[in-house]
């Protein structure tokens, strides 16, 4: 038998002004299971507490219903309160008397009649309750990042930095991403090499942080803190732990015409090679689509010269199983593909290139010595035509919706510095709008158009086409002139828009986290949790989450960082006992109930039943992990045969409620 | 139609814990008023109400249900009030189909910013059911009150 | 057919591809067609039919059958695969374990559009050239096959085998069929006649659970109108709102997974138009989220079980049709 107290908070006259209190203690007096219903001035306080913890004792009860303010104020401060007298704190409930009732009703009638409702309803829930306990689970003090541009490094030298050991997932053969093929950076001008390098290097010396290049994560299992990680070294026919990366291979191999991806195919690197000279890790790896030798076994020059004894042709895929607490996804971004803009001749005419190939062009490092030269005849341009929101706040379906956020400032950089460098150039930037908000940006652009003379045009390019002289038409319109231009360009440079890196969606699958229609991983909430996803222990670096720069990246890297720290730091997490729960004998295993999961916190087993007639029979049954559930319930409602419930929140509570109030 | 002025109808709210459970007690707090038939039922998310409550008050007597939930996009977790969205449209759309008034059903988006606008729903639902009468197509004549 | 079926299901078990053979076969009148299962060559041959009253849909009983010991062969209609894929979908039916031979589905008839034109005592029935020449202890009498055609036929949806080992005949076309037409016809009533509509019907209900019972998306383990924990268990329709409750919840139940076979409905011994329930499920589940069909494949996902951030808003109930 339930033996219930009731406890009606006055709240000095917040409550007690438009209900009548003691009658409403009394009312509730008379219901069934309730040995005690008292009412207090304050019962927040902390004699109002001990009004409540003494009844406890006193009156061994079994539930406790308080009549007060809003569960989001007090709940917590009652319950820990029927805790500290020995009874379970789910053993509560809180009739919302003041916010939903005494606040917004004048007559003291109907007020008063509603609370005593409102208290029934709160009794009938309490009679169902069940005690709860939290579970605590385990943390593995080790993470994980995905991605080793400079999101992933920063997020790594950071969880790092606190003590914590760290792994990179790089795809390519070196860490260092995006960042690392381009030029100068904005508004600074400072090269990005010479502070991102020592960042690489900083990353590959650090004890606690190991670097898997030219890896790729194939399976995710468990959840937060106790994540089971296979990551894929694909084969690079090189061994990492012999090849001292003296280069001497990518200079005597024959086969010289591969496309360099690390320049933007714009020149040719070997079929084994380095991606670029301060790579990390700097260990060669040979490209099987272009080696003689891997090919059809002729050739082996490579393994001829390598003192070290690296080269390995025998080399396969291996997968390594490692266990995480915490992971950071820092996949980044590409620029688009071009191919369905044929109004900018992108695809056919080699003078036309988008911004990320014009930073090769530029730099020392790249293909022309850091000359800027037309990549037809090698020859210095003297008009360049920028083109902005190639493919972004697009509506037509050829490109994305939304704005990629770095453009309007890295075409200000690229205008500035060819003017800087090059005097004679003319230089025109047709754009949609400006967008520069951020530290010292506009003063940026702005310098670009006062002091550099950059001739920005409010218009979008029509129609780019080369001519038989080797120019280029660009047809244009000056939306503030109200006329249409002909350019008789040398070069003309694409923004394109940024997208996700196609390796995010299938990893999104993986670690069962959200994702926006265009594949950016949806944060945990906009504002509030911005580098958490809503999947616990997962946690967004960079671009990933949607378009950035440098520093934006930075501060979202160390913030995620922190996040991951938060979460290690600590030996086991507390869980919130109000989870989902299947009962197996009515499960029918249809996995409609992990369809609605967002979180995916429902797995299934194949659980043996006994049946009748001393038989047995194998049926797949749902189970939901408490560690993972957020107790959302969505999983209760698409479950046709109610065995998915929801702890402190059952189907039959809230029905309780529903007929405690209808009565 | 003959409005009974006396008629109260019993209003089931039920209201999702993140969003419009605090936008109703923001109303509260900011003293705005509305009628006292409404009794609210709170649940962690609108994606928990089972088309099988919402019957189970009609059933016990209850004139209208609302239900209220984050804005689509603003879900606690994530994506639970995208199912509510689909489950209840169908739902109150079959009730349509078997000839149930369709202003006794209502799924409206509060945030927890929204305490004015919670009020304005409530006033506004409880005048719609005010005007249809007591719920006599679905109730259950049983579980009555004598 | 029928003939070529039990030789194809004699050779099945002879070569142990399969132990069992689920089929129809006959009880005391010819119209009598219960589902059976076989498992010897002497039982088909004396049992087995296949004829234009074999109506019901097997898939529902592999859920169980496809769990026992070795494979068992089921015939199914086109309609019936796609109750079959559904349960496959659902985990429910363990596909390995079944050999699905298609045949060709109906138009298959009802006895009670027979019995209804005072045809008693009948013996046999005939379809020479769609005419039905029905034998009975009175003499002979006819009619034309298409007055005599089961409900469940009439709106048929596809010809077409969604799920299949082998096929014995022709596979069909998916149909373009006007199942829709009578919950179009209801929803463009006022809110009044629609419930004068459905009070009539559904008060003839007797909670007989027949609906239930044949319905190849009702597996659950343990309905929830069975278990006393769910707080809506109930044996008995003792009022018109349980009934009302009972039909709502099943169809809800079943929304996004009915695969509009019409068991419901034919089984119903009050004749009450159930799968209307469902197919306006069906309709408002094509015309709000793009079209859907349950059991056209094993993979795509349930519209319940989905969403798009741009679906739309529930008052899209209030604009539409009357209210």
């Amino acid at each position: 038998m339930q033996r219930i107290g009731v406890f009606v908070c006055h709240c000095g006259t917040n409550i007690a002004a438009t209900v009548d209190v003691k009658a409403v203690a009394e009312a509730l007096g008379h219901e069934a299971g309730v040995v005690i219903s008292q009412d207090y001035q304050y019962m927040c306080s902390e004699s109002g507490q001990n009004l409540v913890k003494n009844a406890i004792k006193e009156h061994k009860l079994t539930g406790v219903v308080v009549c007060s303010c809003s569960p989001r104020m007090h709940e917590n401060t009652f319950r820990k309160a029927a805790a500290s007298a020995g009874l379970n704190p789910y053993l509560v409930e809180i009739a919302n008397i003041r916010e939903q009732c005494s606040w917004i009703h004048k007559d003291i009638a109907s007020a008063t009649e509603k609370a005593i409702i409102l208290g029934r309803a709160a009794i009938a829930k309490v009679h169902l309750n069940t005690p709860l306990t939290s579970m605590e689970s385990p943390v593995v003090k080790r993470a994980l990042v995905i991605g080793g541009g400079i999101a992933g490094i920063q997020t790594a030298l950071d969880i790092a930095e606190a003590g914590f050991e760290v792994d990179i997932v790089e795809k390519e053969p070196t860490i260092g991403g995006k960042m690392a093929q381009i030029d100068k950076t904005f508004p600074t001008l400072d090269c990005a090499a010479c502070i991102l390098t020592p960042k690489m290097v900083e990353a590959s010396q650090n004890e606690k942080i190991t670097i898997h290049s030219f890896s790729e994560v194939s399976d995710v299992k468990g959840f937060v803190g106790n994540f089971t990680v296979t990551i894929k070294k694909k084969a690079r026919y090189v061994d990492e732990t012999k090849c001292t990366g003296c280069g001497l291979c990518t200079e005597k191999c024959p086969m010289k015409k591969v496309p360099n991806e690390f320049n933007m195919g714009l020149d040719n690197r070997r079929a084994v090679y380095i991606p670029f000279a301060q790579a990390v890790p700097k260990v060669a790896t040979i490209d099987p689509n272009y080696c003689m030798m891997l090919k059809n076994g002729k050739c082996g020059v490579c393994s001829k010269v390598c003192s070290a004894g690296a080269i390995d042709y025998k080399q396969t895929d291996r997968f390594v199983e490692q266990k995480y607490g915490a992971i950071v996804v820092a996949t980044g971004f590409n620029p688009i593909k071009l191919d369905k803009y044929d109004e900018f001749a992108y695809s056919y005419c080699p003078d036309v290139v988008t911004s990320l190939e014009l930073e090769r062009l530029m730099n020392a490092a790249g293909p022309n010595g850091g000359t800027l030269l037309r990549p037809s005849d090698k020859t210095h341009p003297h008009t360049i035509v920028f083109v902005q929101c190639v493919g972004s706040r697009c509506d037509d379906g050829k490109g994305k919706q939304y704005c990629s956020k770095i453009c309007c400032m890295y075409t200000a950089k690229h205008a500035m510095l060819i003017r800087e460098k090059y005097p004679d150039t003319e230089v025109y930037v047709f754009y949609i709008d400006v967008r520069t908000p951020g530290k010292n940006f506009d003063e940026f652009y702005r310098r670009a158009v006062e002091q550099y003379n950059v001739h920005y045009i409010k218009g979008m390019v029509g129609k780019v086409s080369p001519k038989a002289d080797g120019k280029i038409d660009v047809q244009a319109s000056d939306l503030l002139a109200g006329e249409q231009l002909h350019i008789n360009a040398d070069m003309v440079v694409l923004a394109a828009a940024i997208e996700p890196d196609k390796t995010a969606r299938p990893l999104a699958t993986m670690l069962t986290t959200q994702m926006d229609t265009n594949d950016f991983f949806t944060e945990a909430h906009p504002k509030l949790r911005p580098v958490e996803s809503a999947t616990a222990g997962i946690f967004l670096s960079g671009a990933c989450q949607g378009p950035k720069d440098i520093p934006e990246t930075v501060a979202q890297a160390s913030a995620a960082a922190a996040k991951a720290i938060g979460l290690l730091c600590k030996n086991s997490i507390t869980c919130n006992p109000c989870v989902a729960h299947s009962d197996e004998l009515m499960c029918n295993g249809c996995s409609a109930c992990e369809k609605v999961c967002p979180y995916g916190a429902i797995t299934y087993q194949d659980k043996e039943f006994r049946m009748p007639n001393r038989t047995t029979a194998v049926r797949r049954v749902a189970s939901v992990n408490p560690a993972v559930c957020q107790g959302c319930g969505a999983c209760t409602v698409a479950c046709p045969s109610g065995a998915m419930d929801l702890n402190g929140f059952s189907n039959s509570q809230i029905m309780a409620e529903v007929d405690a109030i209808c009565k | 139609m003959q409005v009974n002025e006396n008629f109260k109808p019993v209003i089931v709210a039920f209201c999702c814990n993140w969003c419009s459970y605090a936008g109703a007690d923001l109303s509260g707090t900011n003293r705005l008023n509305y009628p006292a038939n409404v009794k609210i039922i709170r649940v962690p998310c609108s994606c928990r109400v089972n088309p099988m409550f919402i019957l189970r008050a009609f059933q016990k007597g209850a004139d209208g249900v609302i239900i209220c939930g984050c804005h689509p996009g603003d879900c606690h977790y994530t994506s639970g009030n995208y199912f509510t969205r689909r489950r209840i449209t169908l739902l109150y759309s079959m009730l349509d189909f078997l000839g149930i008034e369709r202003k006794r059903t209502r799924l409206e988006w509060v945030s927890a910013a929204e305490g004015a606008k919670f009020a304005s729903v409530m006033e506004q639902f409880v005048s719609d059911v005010q005007k249809l009468g007591p719920n006599r197509r679905l109730e259950d004549l049983r579980c009555r009150k004598q | 057919m029928q003939e070529a079926m039990i030789k194809r299901a004699v050779q099945l078990l002879a070569d142990g591809t399969v132990n069992r053979v689920m089929g129809w076969k006959r009880g005391e009148f010819v119209y009598d067609i219960t589902p059976a299962v076989f498992t010897t060559a002497e039982e088909l041959e004396k049992d087995f039919v296949c004829d234009d009253f074999t109506q019901a849909n097997l898939s529902k009983y592999l859920v169980k059958e496809s769990r026992k010991e070795g494979k068992i062969l089921a015939f199914l209609k086109p309609c019936d695969t796609y109750s079959f894929n559904q349960l496959v979908k659902e985990h429910r039916i363990i596909r390995e374990n079944v050999y699905v031979i298609g045949i060709p589905g109906g138009p298959k008839l009802d006895i009670e559009k027979i019995k209804a034109k005072g045809i008693t005592g009948i013996l046999s029935v005939e379809n020479e050239n769609y005419t039905l020449k029905i034998e009975t202890i009175y003499g002979t009498e006819t009619m034309p096959f298409s007055e005599a055609v089961s409900g469940k036929c009439s709106g048929c949806k596809s010809k077409k085998h969604v799920a299949y080992d082998e096929l014995i005949g022709d596979d069909g076309e998916v149909l373009d069929s006007n199942r829709f037409d009578m919950v179009a016809k209801l929803e463009n009533m006022t809110s009044q006649e629609r419930f004068d509509f459905w009070r009539g019907e559904l008060s003839k209900c007797i909670r007989c659970n027949a609906c239930r019972n044949v319905c190849p998306a009702c597996t659950c383990e343990n309905c929830v109108f069975d278990n006393p924990k769910s707080g809506i268990d109930q044996k008995a329709a003792a009022d018109s709102f349980e009934e009302k409750m009972f039909h709502i919840i099943r169809a809800f139940h079943v929304a996004g997974r009915c695969t509009d076979c019409g068991e419901c409905s034919r089984v119903c011994p009050q004749n009450i138009p159930l799968h209307l329930l469902n197919r306006k499920f069906i309709k408002d589940i094509n015309e709000l989220y793009g079209e859907y069909q349950a059991g056209a494949d094993t993979t795509s996902r349930a519209p319940l079980n989905n969403y798009n951030a741009d679906d739309c808003e529930p008052s899209v109930v209030h604009e539409r049709g009357v209210e």
